[in-house]
């Protein structure tokens, strides 16, 4: 029988990289058509007014899809790591309680009114509840990153008998990583929504579907892009630094550094050999892993030797992290050409560049879990860095149970991803005209 | 034990009874109507999914709030509970995330695969429902399992979808007219019976599995006080029955007579089930108190919840105001 803890981790696994697609698209999209709504209001253009109705339905698509896997989320806490909230429950269980109460009823309620009040409602009123689930969707990513973050950089607590105590709720709360964390994720949840928005409008303009609108939502899509993706780049190298400072062992796998050394080379690529404690094939730059971690050419890299019992299965890092950074500058590459092409040679987008957008319309996901599955698998063998091994905690049912719900998950998972996909299509393929919003008295509408 | 550390764990069991209590009354209508939907024509379920479509996501949060304070009050119990209840609850997750998907997809993957989606509506309402009485009928025999254990679950699992449907036919009373006034009607009365049987089932069982919770309610003057409880059940049961099979045509003008009812009947079981447990938080195996987090958790969790709580309740309030009479066509426009 398979190893319950390996299910275990599995199974959790495979829920939260399910339910971190949908997050990841609403916190950023709310933002986006908070956007639309208010530059209709401003100068009621009529346009804005079909992109944010476009949009909105596959934000509730998105939204609804998020709000049913974050319950399973909240289970499984439960279910999979009594443990953890044995011990850790006095931190983590206000934690969550908090994004409950701030944050889930905030946008479950007044998405009602977004999606649906627009004849109940004042043009105010009807912004207003916008701009709150949006608040309400990064109040969400507020709370959990605190939580995820305090398991990977602990702090502001004092352990009793093996039961974790607060110490310092703002000692807690904004722990070490927070705030890297906080910013990177939001940014992703950004760059993953712009591109979406691009890939999907060059898709429309492909087809020979796209609407009044379509264009200015590329180009809103776009602008992001380009704005946000060294932003990110720049947020991933301090976050890296600050992973450095505070868990050395996950770099030391990042980078597939096995002995402690000065001067480290970068790798580019390789394929890690665990077992032997090298890496194989590696394509390297002398002395450039030194140079960017400690920014010093002859800094000092702690090696996986450092941490005989406690390190990170490494493959599985090393590989993610390339994953995710390769994307990150096919991202900035990508939004600058794209850019310089539409705003400094004034082109009208060739079927070449449509192509290009709608090919990375979902490249902002792929990003997304290979970043998560670096922080996540980096941290490991504890599920609290340095104060509860992850062994500890789990429960234990039998592994028939926990294989049969696991497929039960994945079946299920695949499922939805098929059909998400296939209505994302579907809707972008509907021709312009078929929205109820009158067509030829798209260009100015009376305020 | 000290001031804080006694009140506050007192405290957060009150809020979590409060979450549940809503939870039933307000995702118990959602998933009613759900379980109804193949009784009708297209048009029909359009309609009561309408009746519905504002508000059944903050409706369901209430579930995420019991289990959250579960969480954060009773890490330990949070722990037991749902280890112990690891299937059902799966199975239960898997309906609710079947349901709240099909709700957007089957208005917007295309008309043809409409049909597929309304029966993922219904399946995945049918099949939290189930999960959920399977887990109160668990919870309330204290997880003793055995062939009385599992019957019994079973039993419930099968009355708790018929409060749903009353409260769901309940709502449709309220939010709809015409031919889809007469039909919840049918359905209330159909599901009025194995209703009431559950909840005298459950009256009846919860003494027989502890010998506390008996002498709790039976002994001398204690039994009076409580007759109370299940003599306003009893009331509103006739009430109820009443309206249904009798007075049906007040229902009219005063449609909602039955949701109120049956609102009635439901904040009383849940004070009644409240005073059996108490001070236990899982019958017999576990204590409100050892259960509990640190007193300095939950004090922190205290402020978040006396501050944000009446904010939930006063933006529900609105937005069952705003979007109150009776449903129309869902649009975004
Ligand atoms: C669109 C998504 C996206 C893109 C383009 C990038 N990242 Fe990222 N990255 C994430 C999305 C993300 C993430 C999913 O949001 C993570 C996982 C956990 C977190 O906080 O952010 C993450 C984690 C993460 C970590 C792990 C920190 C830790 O676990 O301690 C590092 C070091 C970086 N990132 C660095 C980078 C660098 C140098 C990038 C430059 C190209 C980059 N990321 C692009
Ligand atoms: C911010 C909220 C998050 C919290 C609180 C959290 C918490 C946890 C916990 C408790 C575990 C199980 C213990 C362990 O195996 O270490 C885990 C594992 C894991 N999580 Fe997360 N997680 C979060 C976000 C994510 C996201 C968004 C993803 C992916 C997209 C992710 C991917 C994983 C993976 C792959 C594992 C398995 C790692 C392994 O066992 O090797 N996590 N996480
Ligand atoms: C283990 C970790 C997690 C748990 C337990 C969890 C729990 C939940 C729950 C219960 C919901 C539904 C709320 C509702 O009823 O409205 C939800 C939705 C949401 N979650 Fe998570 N979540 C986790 C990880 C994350 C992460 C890593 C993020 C983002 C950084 C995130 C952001 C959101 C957002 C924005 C929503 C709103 C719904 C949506 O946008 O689709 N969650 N989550």
């Amino acid at each position: 029988m398979i190893d319950a803890l390996l299910l275990s981790r599995l199974q959790f696994a495979a829920n939260i990289s399910f339910h971190i697609l949908f997050p990841t698209i609403s916190i950023g999209l709310c933002w986006v058509l908070l956007y639309f709504r208010t530059r209709f209001t401003l100068s009621r253009d009529r346009r804005w007014e079909y992109a944010y109705y476009f949009w909105v339905k596959i934000f509730a698509l998105t939204f609804a899809i998020g709000v049913v896997s974050g319950i399973t989320m909240s289970f499984q806490f439960g279910t999979n790591w009594p443990g953890f909230m044995q011990r850790a429950g006095n931190i983590a269980g206000p934690l969550l309680g908090y994004e409950v109460l701030t944050a889930f009823f905030l946008e479950a309620s007044f998405l009602g009114i977004m999606l649906f009040g627009k004849q109940r409602v004042s043009n105010r009123i009807h912004l207003i509840a916008s701009a709150l689930v949006a608040i309400g969707t990064t109040l969400s990513a507020f709370w959990i990153l605190s939580l995820n973050s305090w398991m990977q950089t602990p702090a502001g607590f004092v352990e009793r008998d093996g039961v974790l105590y607060v110490a310092d709720w703002w000692a807690v709360i904004f722990n070490p990583s927070f705030p890297y964390r906080f910013a990177h994720m939001l940014t992703a949840s950004l760059l993953t929504t712009a591109f979406l928005i691009t890939g999907v409008s060059a898709w429309r303009m492909r087809k020979g579907v796209d609407g009044p609108a379509t264009w200015d939502v590329f180009k809103t899509g776009l602008a992001m892009a380009a704005i946000l993706a060294p932003l990110q780049i720049l947020l991933g190298d301090a976050h890296g630094l600050n992973t450095l400072e505070h868990q050395p062992a996950k770099i030391a796998a990042i980078e597939g550094v096995w002995h402690t050394e000065r001067g480290a080379a970068l790798t580019l690529f390789g394929i890690p050999d665990e077992s032997a404690g090298r890496m194989r094939l590696a394509i390297t730059v002398p002395r450039v892993a030194s140079l960017i971690l400690t920014h010093d050419l002859d800094g000092e890299i702690k090696g996986l030797n450092e941490f005989p019992d406690a390190h990170p299965p490494v493959a599985m890092v090393f590989w993610s992290f390339r994953v995710m950074v390769g994307i990150g500058t096919l991202m900035l590459a990508v939004s600058w050409w794209m850019s310089w092409q539409v705003w400094l040679r004034r082109k009208k987008p060739d079927q070449r560049m449509l192509t290009v957008a709608s090919a990375m319309t979902f490249s902002g996901w792929v990003a997304v879990l290979a970043g998560w599955y670096v922080t996540e698998i980096g941290r490991q063998p504890w599920i609290v860095s340095g104060v509860l091994p992850i062994r500890e905690v789990v429960a234990n049912h039998s592994g028939t149970a926990m294989l049969s719900t696991l497929l039960l998950y994945l079946a299920m998972y695949v499922f939805i991803l098929i059909a998400y996909i296939q209505a994302l299509r579907y809707l972008a393929s509907k021709p312009a005209g078929s929205l109820s919003l009158d067509a030829a008295n798209m260009q100015q509408a009376a305020p | 034990m000290s001031g804080a550390a006694y009140w506050l764990p007192l405290f957060f069991a009150a809020a979590m009874g409060l979450a549940m209590l809503m939870y039933v009354i307000l995702d118990g209508f959602d998933l009613g109507i759900g379980m109804l939907l193949p009784w009708v024509d297209e048009p029909t379920k359009d309609l009561m999914i309408a009746a519905i479509g504002p508000f059944w996501d903050a409706n369901e949060t209430w579930i995420v709030l019991g289990v959250g304070i579960l969480l954060m009050a009773f890490p330990a119990a949070h722990g037991l509970v749902l280890t112990t209840l690891y299937i059902p609850v799966t199975l239960m997750l898997l309906g609710l995330v079947l349901r709240g998907i099909a709700f957007d997809f089957r208005v917007k993957a295309g008309d043809k695969h409409r049909a597929r989606w309304n029966r993922a509506f219904f399946f995945g309402s049918l099949l939290a429902a189930v999960c959920q009485g399977w887990m109160l009928g668990e919870f309330i025999t204290g997880f003793r399992g055995g062939v009385t254990g599992l019957a019994f679950s079973l039993l419930i699992a099968l009355c708790l979808p018929a409060l749903y449907i009353m409260l769901g036919s309940g709502w449709l009373l309220i939010k709809t007219d015409g031919e889809l006034f007469r039909r919840p009607l049918l359905w209330a009365r159909a599901a009025f019976l194995p209703m009431g049987a559950g909840l005298l089932l459950i009256s009846i069982a919860t003494p027989l599995v502890s010998p506390a919770i008996a002498d709790k309610w039976f002994s001398l003057p204690n039994f009076f006080y409580l007759a109370v409880v299940p003599l306003l059940t009893a009331i509103l049961f006739f009430r109820l029955w009443q309206v249904l099979f009798r007075r049906a045509e007040t229902l009219k003008d005063k449609p909602r007579q039955v949701y109120v009812s049956l609102v009635g009947i439901c904040v009383l079981a849940t004070v009644g089930l409240g005073y059996s447990l108490f001070p236990d938080i899982v019958i017999g195996q576990l204590g409100l108190w050892e259960a509990a987090a640190d007193a300095k958790s939950l004090m922190f969790a205290f402020w978040g919840t006396v501050c944000v709580v009446p904010a939930i309740f006063a933006y529900t309030f609105l937005i069952y105001r705003i979007f109150a009479g009776k449903a129309t066509q869902l649009t975004y426009e």
